[in-house]
Parts: structure tokens; sequence; C-alpha cells
């Protein structure tokens, strides 16, 4: 049986204030696992980034439970969030959100510093996850001198530096054209075939899902559909933990 | 270079305008503090000069002196009760008073005369350039300082004029010898100076005390002041703290450069805090991704507090270099500043900890940021 990176049950989540007050998320289940990239679509509005945000310790939700690595997180305070989130989770932004006084490299090394590792070895390590994104050459190169596809690469390098069991991306094609774009999600797909980390890509996008293994649609806050297009050879496993 | 120095030190040159505005605002405030307690220090050492230049193991002073320039008066009968103290081995009499010295082109200017034995136990002039102290033994002879020698209308040595309209003959010539009041000094002989100020026979301002050697300064500090009912008995460190009090605090002088001071470091602050709350707003999607990718609270302190010791430091060393230069220029004047390495030391400190409590406010700002502004486009 494969046990979920991350496991959440029964999430719900409302949003604003007052007459403002939404119901972002009603009562969702979602699994995600290792060694399979798990797309999340849905129109605009629906909840993606809000599920995505409890999924990956960001935000809590107002009812529901989280477990990531089998530990469960509600109740947990924000700055042990951000040790989950240290320890666990990797994510990838729209917006890239390099820093953009750093170079590529140091936006990579940055994640290996804020978990505390500041030696040498840490920059080897971001230079190396740099080299096998094909931006060797780029390294010294601030986040303005990048194209939009390799500064989305040089975040992609950041989040999965320190090896998290889990990547989380918010739209990380939504800012390129469709050749950067599947760059982009060449380099996702190749990450997500590590069989101890899990990916999941919200997206609007249709052209990558050729890249899922497995399609999960949401819709006014409720999954509405969840299709496997993994491996056969995975889908047993899975299917019996679901059961389980 | 830690990572989080260098995110810490390019945030900061990245708005140079602001970074020049912060450091700007430091340099001010800590060379206005500088000034102030180098001024207040120079007052300080200043008021005292003659009580350290008089050497005394004790002085004795008629009761209720409030500072060195006081003009209250003893007995000198009362030298021999002194005498009688075991543990004294000498009690030097000290004349001083103010008189009116004869301007050679008509006119008079004040002066501060002291007078004393021209021995080892006196208050004799110091720094002397041209002259002797042997030739103040002469006729008519003074010392005068000769920063003074315009207002005295004199040119140097040989040069003679009235004082009180007694005869005076520049015999010795002092350089630096600075009054704070800006009243020259003239140094004399104890019964010329009596003469030159108009004081009484028998009448003398202070006694300074030598010890004989091994004798306890307390015990016979105690027993003095037994003998010496209506003079006061004090120690050249507590004759300075009376005449630092009464100079820096009973004039309010003291509390106004203290005063000064306490504004510098406040507007420092203010500016410091305001500049780096600034800088923290813009770059709070930063801080916010930081956040994001697990940073934890206080790494992102650590980014902000960074950015407050470099813009310390370097604010630090350029006021240091601007007081250096106030303390060169003011060296010579009646009120020097003054510098001494525990001022500088502490000023480190303070400016330092001036920029880590402005960052105060930048990072109770950071903490409240919300790691989800980093998924708005
Ligand atoms: N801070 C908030 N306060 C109130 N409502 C919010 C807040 N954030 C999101 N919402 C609402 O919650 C719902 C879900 O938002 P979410 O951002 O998760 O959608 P999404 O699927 O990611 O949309 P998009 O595709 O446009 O990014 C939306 O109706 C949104 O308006
Ligand atoms: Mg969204």
């Amino acid at each position: 049986m494969i046990s979920p990176i991350i496991a959440g049950k029964g999430i719900s989540m409302r949003l604003g204030r007052g007459a403002g007050q939404v119901e972002a998320l009603k009562g969702i289940d979602l699994s995600l696992y290792g060694g399979q990239l798990t797309l999340l679509m849905g129109p605009s509005g629906s909840g993606k980034t809000t599920l995505l945000s409890i999924l990956g310790c960001m935000l809590c939700p107002t009812a529901g439970t989280i477990e990531v690595g089998g530990c469960d997180t509600i109740g947990a305070r924000p700055e042990q969030l951000a040790r989950i989130r240290r320890g666990q989770i990797g994510f990838v932004f729209q917006r890239y959100r390099l820093l953009p006084t750093l170079s590529a490299l140091d936006n990579v090394r940055l994640a290996l510093d804020v978990r505390g590792d500041h030696s040498r070895h840490a920059t080897e390590k971001a230079s190396a996850t740099l080299d096998g994104f094909g931006l060797s050459h780029r390294r010294n190169a601030y986040p303005h001198e990048l194209s939009g596809g390799e500064q989305q690469r040089v975040a992609i390098a950041r989040a999965i530096v320190a090896d998290p069991a889990a990547l989380l991306a918010d739209e990380p094609t939504g800012a390129l054209d469709g050749d950067s774009g599947h760059g982009v999600m060449t380099v996702l797909a190749r990450v997500a075939r590590d069989p101890s980390r899990a990916v999941l890509v919200v997206t609007h996008d249709p052209r990558i899902v050729p890249f899922a293994d497995r399609i999960v649609h949401i819709e006014d806050g409720c999954i509405t559909g969840d299709e496997s297009s993994l491996d056969r050879a995975l889908r047993p496993a899975v299917a019996a933990s679901c059961y389980a | 270079m830690p990572l989080v120095v260098k995110l810490a030190c390019r945030n900061l040159v990245q708005d140079r305008l602001r970074f020049v505005a912060t450091v700007v605002g430091i340099v001010f405030s800590i060379v206005l503090v500088t000034v102030q307690l180098g001024l207040y220090l120079g007052f300080e050492r200043t008021v005292t000069t003659m009580i350290r230049h008089a050497h005394a193991d004790l002085w004795v002073v008629p009761r209720g002196t409030k500072c060195f320039e006081d003009p209250s008066l003893l007995d000198e009968r009362k030298r021999a009760a002194a005498l009688a103290v075991g543990g004294v081995a000498d009690a030097v009499p000290l004349l001083i008073g103010f008189a009116e010295w004869s301007v050679t082109g008509g006119g008079t200017t004040p002066v501060f005369v002291i007078g004393s034995t021209l021995g080892a136990g006196g208050l004799r002039p110091w720094n002397i350039v041209v002259g002797s102290i042997g030739a103040l033994a002469g006729a008519h002879a003074v010392a005068a300082d000769k920063t003074y020698f315009d207002r005295l209308g004199v040119t140097g040595l040989g040069d003679t004029v009235a004082i009180r309209g007694d005869k005076a003959h520049i015999a010795a010539v002092t350089d630096g010898i600075r009054s704070f009041t800006t009243t020259p000094y003239i140094f004399t002989t104890l019964d010329r100076a009596r003469a030159y100020t108009g004081i009484p026979p028998g009448r003398v301002s202070y006694f300074l005390v030598h010890l004989a050697p091994g004798a306890d300064t307390d015990t016979v500090r105690r027993q003095l002041a037994a003998k010496l009912p209506s003079a006061e008995v004090l120690t050249p460190a507590q004759f300075s703290a009376r005449s630092r009090s009464f100079w820096l605090f009973g004039t309010g002088a003291g509390a106004a450069l203290i005063a000064g001071a306490l504004l510098g470091v406040i507007v420092g602050t203010v500016i410091v805090a305001q500049t780096l709350y600034s800088s923290t707003k813009d770059h709070l999607n930063e801080f916010a991704t930081l956040r994001a990718i697990g940073a934890a609270a206080g790494y992102v302190n650590q980014a902000i507090v960074c950015q407050a010791l470099v813009s310390a430091v370097i604010g630090f060393l350029f006021a240091a270099c601007i007081s250096a230069v106030a303390v060169e220029v003011t060296k010579d004047s009646a009120l020097p500043i003054l510098m001494t390495p525990e001022l500088t030391l502490g000023l480190f400190v303070l400016t330092v900890s001036m920029c880590i409590i402005s960052a105060f406010a930048a990072i109770v700002q950071v903490i409240r940021i919300d790691p989800m502004r980093v998924f708005m486009s």
C-alpha cells in the first residue's frame, strides 16, 4: 500500500468576513502521492489556489484535517506551519517570486539558507540543481536578466533543492508563452518521477494535460472529477490505499 | 558573506537615495550627539583644569565653596593648625581672584589671577613656551597665555602693563592654558596676587595639602576637617565634582548639552525607523516569499536587523570621521570637544542600539505579513 505524502480530508474553507464571506472549499478530500504529477483544474474562483495553500500548510482550513508525511497539521501555529513548509514542501508561483537583488544561484541557495544550511555544500547543491535544469550558464544572472521560462525554472530549482516531499505549483505556466511553458512542464514532470515526491500543479492550461499522471477537477469548492491517467503499474496500489 | 547579510545589503543599496538618506540621518544624529557629549566632556575637563594641575592630595576650601573660581576666603592663620595634623607634609596657600588688566592702548579687561608659591607644592603655570617659572620670582613678574595676547594688548615676553594700578611684567608665556569663561589666567606669586586682586592680608583662597609619605588620605581628611570647622576638606575628585556640578548643572549648561544629545538620539531613531519601515514595506513581497518558502520569522527579522546594522556601521564611520575633524578644530578653543575611547565605544553602541530599536516597527510589520500574498499576481 502506498501512503499519501499529503492527505487532506473534509477540507472546508470560508474566506472573507460578513457579507463578503465566501465558502471557497466545501468538504474536499484530496491526497497527493509520491511519483505522481497531479493537475488541479477548474474555472477561475473555483478554489484551486485556496486548496493548494491549505495542502501546502500556508493556510489553515476552517474544517477538515491535513496530514503531511503522516503528521497532523491541524491547530499548528504560523511558526509551526513554517517549519512544516521548510521541512516538506516546495512552492512554485505564477509570478516566479525570485528575489530581484539576488543572482539565480543565490535564489536557489536561499532555500537551503532558510533551512539553516549555510555551508559550501549548499552552494554546490544549488549549483548542481540549476545545472540539472539546463541553467548552468545563467547561474550568475539576476532575475531581470532571465526570460520568464528561465525564471520559472530557477524557481523550480529553488523549490526542490532542499528535497521536499511535495512540490506545489500555482499556475506555473500562467505567465509564460507556449514553448517556455512546455519547458517548465517538462522539468516538473521530471521532478515528479521521483517516487518519494508528490507534485501538484494548479492550471487553467489544457496544453499541459499530457504531463499529468492524474487530473483533479474542482468547481465551486467541490471536487467534480478525479481521473487517474497514471502509470498502470501504480494504479492498483493507489486505489488500494484509497479504500484502506 | 552569509546570504542573509547579502540580501540585507542588496536591499539597502537597491534604493540608493533612501540608503543615503538613512546614512545622512544617522550621521547627523550621531555627530550631534558626539558634539554635545564631547562638549560636555570638554567642559567637565576645562572646569577642573586648575584642580588637576595643582596636584594637591587634599584641598582645604572655605565652607560652602561651589567651584574653583568661588571668591570665598580662608583665614591664613589656619595654616598652622593644618600643618599640626599628623600626616600633613605641607599646606600651601593659594590665592585667586579677578583683577583689572589695563590694556596698553587704553581700556581694561578682566583677568583671573592665580597666586601661589613657585615651589613644587604650589599651583604653577604649565606648558611654558617662553621664559621660566624661576623668572616669576623677579619683580612684578607674571605669566600669561599667548592665546590671550591680543586681548591683553601685549606682544610677548618683557612687555610691561598694569594690573589694578600695579606694574606687571610678562616673565613667562604659556600655551593652551585657556579658561572656559574666556577670562585670561594670570599666574604670579602669592604676595603679588594679593596686591593685584586687593585681597586683604591674612586671607587666602585655599590650602593645597600635601600628605607625608604613607599617610592615609581619608584619615588625614577627617582630622583636618575636625581641626578646621570653618573650612571644608575635599579630595581633588570631590572638588572637581563640585566644580563640575556647579558649572554644568548650576548654570544649566550641562542640562542643555545633555538635552541636545538626547534630541540627537531621538531624531536619529525616528529617521532610521522611518526609512527602515518604508524599505521593508517596499520589500514586503520578498519577505512574504521568504516566509512562504519556509523561512522562520527569526530569519526574516535577521534580514531586517542586518539592514539596520549595516546602516549603523556605515553611519557611525562617517560620523566618527566628522567628529574627529570637529575634535581637531576645537582642540585649541576655550571649549574643546573631547573624545575618549569610552565615548567612542559608547557612541558606537548607541548607534547600533538606535538602529536596532528602529528596526522594531519594520519587524512588527513583517511578523504580521500574510504569506498568501505570494499567490496574488
Ligand atoms: N482573502 C479572501 N477573502 C475573501 N474571499 C477570497 C479571498 N481569497 C479568495 N477568495 C475567494 O475564494 C474563492 C476561491 O479563490 P481561489 O483564489 O482559491 O480561486 P482560484 O481557483 O485559484 O481562482 P483563479 O483561477 O482565478 O486563480 C474565490 O471566490 C475568491 O473570490
Ligand atoms: Mg488561483
